[in-house]
């Protein structure tokens, strides 16, 4: 008699999010292949619905989590923590405006069918898996899963030549830099003979290495691989291009889903897992952040389309949550969880109103489609600049609050300097936004631009419901510190 | 030097074996053969039937349908043909597992079918 193997117990009261997005996917397409014209509104609204659904389950199992504590489940290779309850939600959130968006962009731009929506939905579950991933294997495939849904996302526009130009880039540097994260597991995994994140952190707790040259390569292959994926110098070289000619709702959920689920992944990796190699992963981290901030600060300075912008400001936002992350610190955690937060709704506010600017085409993104908006669009131009003075970090904006946060944490930590180069650079960003802001309100309409229409409705909710937030966390940040502060992320051994 | 080494001295002789004795039979046949070369003698070799037009040629686009079904059937077989081996091992669970992949796989083919992909234009 053979002995069966132990079937691990699955607990799915963890994996309700994750099973959600998929299913919700699946069931998408099935519907699309059933029923020859499903309803426009159908797609988008059941995207929506998926994303509602989550996050109405993300309070129970919040509190769950907090009473009962972080667990892993499926045999060690999903666990689930405050933070990633945390980041779920922001992926959900996240998912819901890149849906808003997408349901008057796809018409407008002659791009019928519901694999937008479907990929989105895909794409989120991966992030899901990479924000709870307990075993480096598994963050591989989350990361794969979520990837690989944007690589077609970033090629939706079938008729511009730029989207599937930033589509094969994407692909194949994200190929490239998947390459390296799998080596980097691979050298981790020869140098403490586990790929299970418990795992290996018990294992480096308990045991002295003679000779970590393995673990040490194995830890730069993984940030190469990671930093990619975050966009952070110097592996940052892809995202203007990509941001520029993917399509702007694909662009919202690059840069606001994509982004918090490669930092909750880099949070549970470094910090958790390799928390006892700090003193040698920090170095390298403080110096990615300093060029980071500067170099995206620097070079947004020059460019004068609005999208190719707002891709180098994520670079230096990247470098602001680096900046709170190498500090290595709950504070440092805490500090990284609130930013992504409100980055998430910086950036799907911001692309909404370029989507609505962009105008048919999708390539109306000049800084001259900006001139004279505050007379054309008073509204979307007061949302916008709610949103550019939160990207600048100005006083009673959400934008402030949270770098105020990771630069009191890099403090903390003793790293002064780091913080003094991101202040720097936060001013020199400053100008990039006051450029838009001048343009949109000192300067002339250019004659013979056409005449206002009217603003569609999902990406109006998004831009008026993201600037309300982000004026309201910069009024009273409390409640989210608070609720970042109990995201405490903790790694359990199953 | 230590076993993990020694290990790989097996493979290097090997391979050097490999080399020697491909390198000298080919090079004592190329100095002892005749050679006369004739334009017959230089074409590729197509099973007896005269050759047609460029080696280089591009394929049809239409085809990349079948290069995508193949991945889908492949895939499914790497997975498969594992799990059937244990089947008895992994029990009910592992046929759980086995139906859901298969389930989505379907799925996917079921799209591709609906979209019309698998009609021949």
């Amino acid at each position: 008699m053979i002995a069966a193997v132990a079937s691990p117990d699955v607990s799915w009261w963890a994996l309700i999010p994750l099973v959600t997005f998929a299913a919700a996917g699946f069931l998408l397409l099935t519907m699309a292949s059933l029923v020859r014209r499903l309803p426009a509104v159908l797609a988008p609204a059941w995207t929506v619905a998926a994303g509602v659904a989550v996050l109405v389950y993300l309070v129970p199992m919040w509190s769950k989590v907090g009473s009962d504590g972080a667990g892993s489940f499926l045999a060690g290779a999903v666990g689930v923590d405050a933070s990633s309850v945390f980041v779920t939600g922001i992926l959900a959130v996240a998912v819901i405006a890149a849906a808003l968006i997408a349901h008057d962009y796809l018409p407008r731009e002659d791009l019928p069918g519901v694999e937008f929506y479907v990929l989105l939905l895909l794409s989120a579950a991966g992030g899901i898996v990479m924000a709870s991933a307990n075993d480096l294997i598994v963050l591989f495939l989350g990361l794969e899963v979520l990837s690989i849904a944007a690589y077609v996302l970033a090629a939706m526009h079938l008729r511009r030549i730029e989207s599937q130009e930033a589509a094969l880039k994407y692909f194949l540097l994200g190929a490239f830099s998947s390459a390296f994260l799998l080596y980097g597991i691979a050298l981790v995994y020869g140098a403490t003979g586990s790929t299970n994140m418990a795992g290996i952190s018990a294992y480096l707790a308990d045991n002295v290495l003679i000779d970590d040259a393995m673990l040490l390569a194995g830890l730069a292959l993984l940030l190469v691989g990671l930093g990619f994926k975050v966009a952070v110098v110097p592996f940052h070289a892809w995202t203007p291009d990509v941001y520029q000619g993917a399509p702007t709702p694909v662009v919202a959920w690059m840069a606001a889903g994509v982004k918090a689920a490669g930092f909750a992944a880099m949070m549970r990796v470094f910090v958790l897992t390799f928390g006892t190699h700090v003193s040698d992963w920090q170095p390298a981290f403080q110096m990615i952040a300093a060029a980071t901030v500067l170099v995206g600060a620097v070079v947004a300075v020059v460019q004068t389309d609005v999208k190719r912008m707002l891709a180098y400001s994520s670079i230096v936002h990247a470098g602001f949550i680096l900046v709170g992350l190498q500090a290595a610190t709950d504070r440092g955690n805490s500090s990284v969880l609130a930013y992504l937060a409100v980055y998430a709704l910086l950036t799907v506010g911001s692309f909404a109103v370029v989507t609505v600017v962009g105008g048919t085409g999708d390539s109306a993104h000049g800084l001259d489609s900006y001139r004279g908006l505050g007379q054309r669009r008073p509204l979307l131009a007061g949302a916008f600049t709610v949103l550019l003075l939160g990207q600048a970090g100005i006083p009673f904006t959400g934008g402030f609050v949270v770098k105020l946060g990771v630069l009191a944490a890099a403090v903390n930590a003793g790293a002064y300097w780091l913080a003094g180069v991101a202040m720097l650079a936060a001013a020199v960003a400053a100008f990039v936004y006051l450029r838009v802001l001048v343009a949109m309100y000192l300067e002339e309409t250019p004659t013979g631009s056409e005449a206002p229409a009217a603003i569609p409705v999902g990406a109006l909710v998004v831009v008026v419901v993201s600037s309300a937030a982000i004026l309201l966390v910069g009024l009273i940040p409390g409640p989210l510190l608070e609720l970042a502060r109990d995201a405490v992320p903790v790694l359990v051994a199953g | 030097m230590s076993d993990y080494l020694r290990n790989w001295l097996t493979l290097v002789v090997f391979g050097g074996v490999a080399v020697l004795l491909v390198g000298t039979f080919l090079g004592l046949g190329s100095l002892l053969r005749p050679t006369r070369q004739t334009p017959q003698k230089a074409v590729a070799y197509e099973s007896g039937v005269d050759p047609q037009g460029d080696m280089w040629s591009q394929s049809n686009i239409r085809y990349y349908v079948f290069a995508l079904m193949f991945v889908l059937f492949d895939v499914e077989a790497v997975f498969i043909f594992p799990w059937a081996t244990r089947l008895e091992v992994y029990d009910v669970f592992g046929l759980v597992e086995m139906a859901i992949f298969i389930f989505i796989l379907a799925l996917g083919l079921f799209y591709a079918w609906r979209k019309g992909l698998l009609r021949w234009i």
